[in-house]
């Protein structure tokens, strides 16, 4: 009775968490296509302050993060940051952060550009689809959960690919393998 | 009941009855003249690739109906021996068989498999020879025009050695008349395939690789192409049309499309070309002569110009506009364009500009 009721209670979470995984939203209602020049984002500051947490409830969907990833590349921020390795832009995939590495803070920056040389983008992507991509830019630096990040990669991998085991190293002394030291 | 009654009811059962039989015949006609008239179809070729494939399959289609009937009639001829036969039945048991009907037996099974192998063989020759048919149009000089197929949607490229002379459209391919034109095949993102039941496909566009596929119009006229490959949730809604036109007029086409696109004629589309500009409409459509220039969505320099919108789904009218521009979502769910609130005024003058594109 109790085992039963424990499984029931262990699927049925993992029933939620699977769903928040998988869900799918095909009409994204209105109000969060606006676009984010709408937000006030004036309390937020560059370095690494401590962040006002609000979770960002796109990075425990895949779906969400891969448009991110999808996105990221319509809008050319592979021109500037490559695939997280960084050119013109600093690096995306490393944990240091000039202006913070919380998803507001993020959300801020893509929005209101940074001085050195980020362009603002307010007006120009709707707010849903910002935070597609700063759950993205996080998933780059391994900061959401593994099971919803994308994995696979066209271009050099940024984080272990799913399938890859971990990389043995050689074991024993080396030299002549027992089996080949019989005479033949 | 009395008999007045009944027979009321028999001549309403037989009008029933009448209005049905009248209802099939008209929609196997309806039928039959679709498959073989309409503007896409197998049935109705407009080029010598599509001819081929289609004399291919009324050869399959004639043969096989022969066959069929052929093995009907046998079976009817069978059946029919049989309760004949039913008569002689005795207990005893049937050992010692008949050598006369045994040789017969024996007979008609060598000549069916001699049949089905000599149609299988004609068919092999008929099906190797068409295949090697529909590359005979293969020509280097001609007209080259690049196909890239996204979900879901095609962007068609007219390509030239001059780079100036290149231009973007996309889900309409006009072609010219009795010319062959080289279609070079090619996805941004899954396998799709281009297909004109008219005129000639399917063939396989892929990521990273390139195919090849020549098209022949013989006879003017608007030709649909439909995604033949799955490829997502809109893949029923990634269709295009193909127009085929008198050289002149195909030349003319060109010419307006490479072009930059109009400059706004009135206050109104001023606006709306602004409001095109300040939106996030620049992040991924090109209006050529304006600063609009990201290249992953249609190119809409001369959408004015085309028959349909979200790859042949919808005719080309501003009412479509409209209710696509305002939430592209709810007509075709899961398409890449996100929804893009706007206030009534900004969006009329949106779509009056949209409209000036010609
Ligand atoms: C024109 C080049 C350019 C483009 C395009 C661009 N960035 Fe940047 N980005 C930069 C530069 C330069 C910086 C550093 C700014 C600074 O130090 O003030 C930066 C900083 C950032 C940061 C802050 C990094 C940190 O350490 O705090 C994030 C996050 C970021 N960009 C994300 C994006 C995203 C997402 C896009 C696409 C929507 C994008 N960028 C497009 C150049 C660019
Ligand atoms: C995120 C990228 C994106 C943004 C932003 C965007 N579009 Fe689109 N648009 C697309 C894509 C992708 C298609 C093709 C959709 C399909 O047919 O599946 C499209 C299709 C269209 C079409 C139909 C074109 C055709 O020939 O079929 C029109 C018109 C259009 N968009 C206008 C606009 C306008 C106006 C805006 C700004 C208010 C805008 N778009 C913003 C991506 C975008
Ligand atoms: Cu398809």
């Amino acid at each position: 009775m109790m085992i039963a009721a424990v499984c029931g209670v262990v699927s049925a979470l993992c029933l939620v968490a699977a769903c928040k995984r998988e869900e799918r939203g095909l009409r994204v209602d209105p109000p969060s296509s606006a676009r984010v020049n709408s937000k006030t984002l004036s309390e937020l500051r560059p370095g690494n302050v401590q962040p006002i947490s609000a979770p960002n409830e796109f990075e425990q969907n895949a779906f969400a993060m891969n448009e991110g990833k999808r996105l990221y590349e319509w809008y050319n921020c592979v021109g500037c940051h490559a695939h997280g390795g960084g050119g013109i832009g600093p690096p995306l995939m490393d944990a240091k952060w000039i202006y913070g590495g919380a998803p507001e803070q993020i959300f801020a920056t893509i929005v209101e550009g940074r001085p050195n040389g980020m362009p603002s983008f307010r007006g120009k992507i709707p707010d849903y689809q910002v935070w597609q991509l700063a759950a993205y830019v996080r998933s780059m630096s391994g900061q959401v959960s593994k099971d919803a990040s994308p994995s696979r990669d066209d271009d050099m991998n940024v984080k272990k690919p799913e399938q890859s085991t971990e990389q043995q190293e050689p074991r024993g002394t080396g030299g002549v393998p027992k089996s080949a030291e019989r005479p033949q | 009941m009395s008999a007045p009654a009944r027979s009321g009811m028999s001549a309403h059962a037989r009008r029933l009855v009448r209005d049905a039989l009248r209802a099939c015949a008209l929609a196997c006609y309806a039928l039959t003249t679709a498959a073989c008239t309409g503007s896409q179809s197998i049935l109705n070729p407009a080029g010598p690739n599509a001819g081929n494939v289609s004399r291919l399959w009324w050869l399959m289609f004639y043969v096989c109906a022969a066959v069929f009937l052929l093995v009907i009639a046998f079976l009817a001829a069978a059946l029919a021996r049989t309760r004949r036969r039913t008569n002689k039945l005795t207990d005893a048991p049937d050992t010692e068989p008949d050598a006369g009907r045994e040789r017969r037996m024996r007979g008609v099974v060598t000549g069916a498999v001699v049949v089905t192998v000599i149609i299988l063989f004609v068919f092999l020759v008929a099906s190797f020879t068409t295949s090697r048919s529909l590359y005979a149009l293969s020509d280097p000089n001609n007209l080259r025009i690049k196909v890239n197929g996204q979900q879901w949607w095609w962007q068609v490229e007219y390509e030239n050695d001059v780079a100036s002379q290149t231009f973007k459209t996309a889900n309409e391919i006009h072609i010219p008349v009795g010319q062959t034109v080289t279609l070079r095949l090619t996805s941004s993102d899954v396998i799709h395939s281009f297909w004109v039941p008219n005129l000639g496909g399917k063939r396989d566009l892929i990521p990273g690789h390139e195919t090849t596929l020549w098209l022949k119009a013989d006879k003017a006229g608007t030709y649909r192409g439909q995604c033949a490959e799955y490829c997502g949730l809109q893949h029923a809604h990634m269709a295009f049309v193909v127009v085929a036109e008198p050289v002149e007029q195909f030349n003319a086409w060109m010419e307006a499309q490479r072009r930059p696109a109009a400059p706004p004629a009135n206050a109104e589309q001023q606006r709306g070309q602004q409001v095109f500009l300040a939106s996030p409409c620049v992040m991924c459509h090109t209006i050529r002569g304006t600063d609009a220039g990201a290249s992953v969505a249609p190119d809409l320099t001369h959408l004015a110009s085309r028959q349909t919108i979200a790859a042949g789904m919808l005719p080309n009218t501003r009412g479509h506009l409209g209710g696509w521009v305002s939430n592209s979502q709810e007509l075709k769910p899961g398409n890449r364009m996100p929804p893009i609130p706007l206030a009534p005024e900004d969006l009329q003058a949106l779509l009056s500009y949209l409209e000036s594109l010609k």
